[in-house]
């Protein structure tokens, strides 16, 4: 079986308004950077983003350039630059990637966004190691590189059950770096504008899971890749208007597929789930390869990291301690094991693939077991692949197509 | 110009399967009943197309066959998108195994196939549906590259291998993972003055654990592929290393064509017409 040629996977005509949006939010971070109006912090993707942004800092999120560097292939030639200095290559790869392409002065911003000439320079650095340590690592080769502090929240791991001690824990933490960022920031926080950011927060989560929940439809009006792109607000301007009136967008877009029947895919045959990161240098590959399959890889893990239910404008601080408790990547594996098959249901799936990144830990679910515990008890059959979210050393092209393709005539040949 | 032949056969209608791997290329002519009829394999080098070419006609002249007679044709293997000449209908290599080798044994077994590039171990049920496969990650360990690498620092030919091993009085242990690194292992051994047949035993030891730590086996295990075919004493020690037989094809080096030539068979249509391309002769 091979993918047929030239079989790509529909167009989304929000896309150009979601290029606009995006590109407005990073002339604004460049903006701030550069007059100085504006502080800049940079945030790890599940840190206190409510939090800056009600305290009026612009916020860079080092995981959302690592992605485009990955996407971009730039990332494969970076990544050297920081093992030289010792940061190894099987440490996180967007660690590598980023730290290297500020070590070699390059950005893909400046390529994507005219008269952007690098990152935005940070006033301060914050992380929630409810992602992984390495995001604690790499802000702290910045702070020492800039000179800027780097503050954040140590998460707890492999929580079954998010407790009131848990929600204690980080809710103090949370806090307790109030008073630096109002230093750094120059005014107190407004509890006020908290509760705005936090509601704001919650509207742009309760829309991308509306978004991402079209694709229970048969055919499934949008796939993981499309995901992958559409969720850019969703990480870098939740607790904005902006990025509400996007998804706003994108949502009716999408009800109408599925109002008309219109697939992602054309001819949707299989109903794929994607466990674990995107190869970001291969999803327009990876996407035809699907496509041409007549596959659709329409739900994941990944994507849906980005619904928060619990945000709660009444109870800001302990609500947003809630939210960064409940992701999937802080969790046992006994919760993400029942999260699978919940969603292997909802989404009636033929097949789930587990992407087994070789830099990334943390995010590959392949590596005690649970995906055959699943399989045994779901009966759905799984493939894990090997590969990497950044570093295309560790990706092997023909292997992964020849694994994709096998596992799609196994599950046609059981159909 | 590809023509359908069903109505110009020279003889008895024959399919073909062509397994085209990283390492060599195989060919196979079966009839209806799936009786092999021919076969050939040749190094696959750098010309796909002309390997299948050259492999092809002289599995047809084993068959006593003709271009014209063939109904249909499938391809396997990593060139298999390069021999349009003969068919644009492909199989993964996974599959094509399951088919071939489920043909052979019909029952419930664990397929391990040792290839020149990468190594599989599939496992197929009583009735020949694919259950699950797994693929060597993006290493050589385990598969034949692993071999012809340690064959050169040992300076000792592949198909001398085999001898050497079985010859052996004791078994040096390579620990590593790492191709490399086991070739430094090895080279450590031969400095410290090892018998060359212990360590090529070794060697076989090293690379069949690779394979058996990649799944867990069902009680009925076949082995495939080219190491396989050429390697009896590796045979050997696989089923010393699980405790059980091991199965092997008669031509365990073609199970994978001959899966491509039943799929060539199966796809035919009740009419007997091809829907592959199947080209006249001199096309």
């Amino acid at each position: 079986m091979e993918a047929g040629k030239g079989i790509r996977r529909k167009k989304i005509q929000a896309t150009d308004l979601m290029n606009k949006v995006m590109s407005d939010y990073f002339y604004n971070l460049n903006e701030a950077a550069t007059s100085g109006k504006q502080k800049v912090a940079w945030c790890t993707s599940v840190g206190p983003a409510e939090l800056l942004r009600a305290m009026g800092f612009a916020v860079h999120f080092p995981e959302n350039h690592a992605a485009m560097l990955g996407a971009t292939r730039m990332s494969t030639d970076l990544i050297p630059e920081a093992n030289s200095v010792g940061y190894s290559p099987e440490i996180c790869s967007y660690l590598t990637a980023d730290i290297g392409a500020w070590m070699k002065k390059i950005t893909p911003l400046s390529k994507a966004y005219p008269g952007i000439e690098s990152v935005p320079k940070p006033d301060v650095l914050v992380y929630n190691t409810n992602q992984c340590r390495d995001v604690q690592d790499w802000f702290s080769w910045y702070s020492k590189e800039l000179g800027v502090p780097a503050i954040g929240i140590s998460s707890p791991k492999n929580v079954v059950e998010v407790t009131e001690g848990h929600i204690d824990d980080v809710a103090r933490q949370i806090e307790a770096l109030i008073p630096t960022l109002e230093s750094i920031a120059g005014n107190k926080l407004d509890m006020h504008r908290l509760r705005e950011t936090v509601a704001l927060s919650r509207e742009c989560s309760e829309l991308w899971k509306k978004v991402l929940e079209t694709a229970t439809a048969s055919p499934a009006p949008l796939t993981f890749f499309d995901g992958t792109i559409h969720m850019g607000p969703a990480v870098c301007l939740r607790g904005t208007r902006e990025a509400i009136d996007y998804y706003n967008v994108l949502l009716a877009e999408l009800e109408g597929r599925v109002e008309e029947g219109v697939a992602a895919v054309d001819d949707e045959r299989l109903r794929i789930y994607w466990e674990g990161m995107p190869v970001w240098g291969r999803l327009r590959q990876n996407s035809d390869l699907f496509a041409g399959l007549h596959t659709s890889v329409l739900a994941s893990t990944y994507c849906s990291s980005w619904i928060f239910p619990s945000f709660d404008a009444n109870d800001p601080i302990r609500s947003m301690a809630k939210a960064y408790l409940e992701l999937f990547i802080v969790r046992s594996d006994a919760y993400k094991e029942k999260y699978i098959k919940g969603m292997l249901e909802k989404y009636r799936i033929d097949g789930i693939i587990y992407h087994d990144a070789k830099t990334c830990p943390y995010n590959s679910n392949s590596r005690y077991g649970l995906p055959q515990r699943v399989e045994t008890e779901t009966g759905i059959p799984c493939l894990i692949l090997s590969g990497d979210l950044n570093d295309l050393r560790c990706v092997s092209d023909e292997q992964t197509k020849t694994n994709i393709e096998a596992f799609v005539e196994q599950l046609q040949e059981s159909k | 110009m590809m023509i359908d032949t069903s109505s110009d056969r020279s003889g008895r209608a024959v399919y073909v399967g062509l397994d085209m791997g990283s390492s060599r290329s195989k060919v196979v002519v079966i009839d209806d009943a799936g009786q092999m009829l021919g076969h050939a394999v040749k190094k696959s080098g750098t010309d796909f197309s002309k390997t299948a070419k050259a492999c092809l006609d002289s599995a047809l002249e084993m068959a006593g066959a003709e271009f014209r007679d063939i109904v249909h044709a499938v391809a396997t293997g990593y060139g298999r998108s390069n021999v349009a000449f003969v068919t644009e209908e492909n199989k993964t290599e996974i599959g094509c195994l399951a088919r071939g080798g489920h043909h052979y044994f019909p029952e419930a077994i664990t397929i391990i196939d040792i290839g020149g590039q990468d190594n599989k171990i599939i496992k197929v049920d009583a009735a020949g549906h694919r259950l699950n496969f797994k693929m060597n990650r993006k290493c050589a360990a385990g598969t034949g590259a692993f071999l012809e690498e340690m064959s050169a620092r040992l300076d000792v030919s592949l198909e001398e291998m085999n001898f050497l091993a079985r010859e052996a009085r004791e078994m040096i242990k390579l620990g590593s993972y790492c191709t490399v690194f086991s070739a430094t292992e090895v080279l450590e051994s031969i400095r410290n003055g090892k018998n060359v047949n212990d360590i090529v035993k070794g060697i076989f030891y090293s690379m069949i654990r690779r394979v058996l730590e990649m799944d867990s086996l069902t009680d009925r295990v076949v082995v495939t592929g080219g190491v396989v075919a050429h390697n009896g004493y590796l045979v050997e020690m696989v089923s010393e290393m699980i405790g059980r037989s091991v199965l092997l094809a008669e031509h365990p080096q073609m199970v994978g064509a001959v899966g491509a030539a039943l799929y060539a068979r199966d796809g035919k249509n009740s009419a007997g017409a091809t829907t592959s391309k199947v080209p006249s002769t001199g096309d």
